[in-house]
């Protein structure tokens, strides 16, 4: 009987069942609003050039394509379906992220992603909001910018700081050695991470907007009070970052400058260079139409839901249980 | 000698910070959706049982200590180094010198078996076990008929551990006690 198994799944019962319940929540939500399910490839032929995720690769053999990436988010195939004018869409998918496990993390975990046509940041803040408070009854989000986060909790203003100033607000957590090849936004990270992030959204869930372009990803970029901010937003209730979502880029241009910025970052790193998504980007330049998009995580609205802080607590088999 | 990189860090992991060997007590990956990651660690100094914690970047590596713990059983002392034997059949000894055995002293009994903590094949640290049975060797009078209520007084154990015992422990008596809190936890049936 020594070194058996363990075979008996991690989740309670009752958070099975409730994660049945929120999947049936979801899907109602959005077919009173018209809002399209569908479903797109999870193993596909390309990864993400992100200089932060790492997607776990595949060995797929079919005719024309050799190896191939399970998705690190749906992102890339559904802003083809908007190319393509399906309207707006949303999606309940299992994505996965290389490396990533914790209290908070597991490599395989469930997203819903949706995108509004015509709308921006704040209509779609708006509707995560009547998402996240319906399922959660809680009250609803305060909205407060990175730059001031930032302020109130890391005593640091991210756009002015000098680079001496911000190395020297790492040093709480990190030797010299360490921060030597740690980059200006990987420095804003882990200020966000250890300082900022345990404080969001303790009382009141809060949205953090307006990040620095330099951390865009795929948002529009946009001038506030002097600073180039992105149209990003993220959501965080308890200290847990819930959302990340984005009034989308659609410069077919730009995005590939991004792509290939990432792809210099990854290089500098150390990490493999990935493929251009080029049928990605074929769509973007036939058109996006105006609208924005979130990724929400499915795992972490269960944690809040049941008020765990394990993510294990809510998955059948993490990923050891496999 | 072999090293971890942070998506191998978990509890129990040995390795070296800093020069000094230390055993790691948790591991949480902090990472924002999009962002750097990083780990924050827990870690014991196994040199001087101190504390810390520390953060890594996604990636960074620590070396492996070579730490490895033995049962092996108690033979004696020479007065400078304390003789441990294994006790896997292979009659292997090992020295270990008074800091080491600093904090097993008090409970040491020649022929009991011990955790032996090896830091590069030498002895850094002897742990006891949880309990162990020792005779009382120096203890006041017993007083017969008080065995339910309170009170307590030191008795003097065969390794010279004192500990407080009921009133009603007498000297040749065999007592469990538990080398954690250095307490008395009861008496042992004499056959």
């Amino acid at each position: 009987m020594k070194n058996q198994p363990d075979w008996q799944p991690a989740a309670t019962r009752a958070s099975l069942k409730s994660r049945a319940q929120q999947s049936n929540f979801v899907r109602g939500f959005f077919a009173r609003r018209n809002v399209l399910e569908v479903e797109t490839p999870i193993l596909g032929r390309c990864g993400v050039t992100d200089p932060n995720l790492d997607g776990v690769s595949a060995q797929v053999s079919a005719p024309g394509v050799e190896g191939g990436w399970l998705q690190t988010s749906p992102e890339y195939h559904m802003k083809r379906l908007l190319a393509a004018d399906v309207g707006s869409i949303y999606q309940i998918s299992k994505v996965f992220r290389n490396g990533e496990r914790g209290r908070r993390h597991n490599p395989e975990f469930s997203m819903l992603e949706w995108y509004r046509t015509g709308y921006d940041d704040t209509a779609l803040m708006a509707e995560v909001s009547d998402l996240v408070c319906g399922w959660l009854n809680c009250p609803r989000p305060q909205i407060t910018s990175y730059r001031q986060a930032m302020i109130n909790w890391a005593d640091i203003d991210p756009f002015a700081v000098s680079e001496e100033e911000l190395r020297q607000r790492c040093r709480q957590w990190l030797e010299a050695e360490q921060l030597a090849d740690l980059s200006r936004d990987g420095c804003l990270d882990l200020l966000m991470s250890f300082a900022v992030e345990p404080n969001l959204g303790a009382q009141t869930p809060v949205f953090i907007t307006r990040y620095p372009a330099s951390q865009a990803s795929l948002a529009k970029i946009s001038k506030v009070d002097g600073f180039d901010v992105a149209h990003r937003f993220e959501l965080y209730i308890d200290g847990l970052e819930l959302c990340n979502g984005y009034w989308e880029l659609t410069c077919a241009n730009e995005q590939r400058g991004r792509f290939e910025a990432d792809n210099r970052l990854r290089k500098a790193a150390g990490k493999p260079e990935m493929d251009v998504d080029e049928a990605f980007l074929a769509a973007i330049e036939q058109g996006l139409p105006d609208c924005a998009g979130v990724a929400l995580g499915l795992d972490r609205l269960l944690m809040l839901k049941m008020g765990t802080r394990d993510i294990a607590d809510v998955l059948a088999f993490p990923i050891e249980r496999t | 000698m072999a090293s971890y990189s942070t998506n191998e860090f978990r509890g129990g992991l040995k390795v070296l910070l800093d020069g000094d060997p230390c055993i790691m007590l948790e591991n949480e990956f902090v990472k924002p959706g999009k962002g750097q990651a990083f780990n924050r660690v827990k870690l014991r100094n196994l040199m001087n049982n101190r504390q810390w914690e520390r953060t890594f970047k996604s990636g960074e590596s620590l070396e492996a200590a070579d730490v490895i713990e033995q049962d092996m059983e108690y033979l004696y002392s020479d007065g400078e180094f304390w003789h441990f034997m294994v006790t896997d059949g292979s009659f292997e000894q090992y020295p270990a010198d008074e800091k080491a055995v600093s904090d097993a002293l008090k409970w040491l009994k020649e022929q009991d078996v011990y955790t032996v903590t090896l830091y590069n094949g030498a002895p850094l640290i002897i742990t006891p076990p949880n309990f162990v049975e020792l005779e009382v060797v120096e203890t006041d009078p017993g007083m017969k008929g008080d065995t339910a209520q309170g009170g307590s007084k030191p008795a003097t154990l065969s390794t010279g551990a004192v500990v407080n015992v009921p009133l009603f422990i007498t000297i040749g008596e065999v007592l469990k006690v538990d080398t954690r809190s250095g307490e008395y936890v009861s008496r042992v049936k004499s056959s």
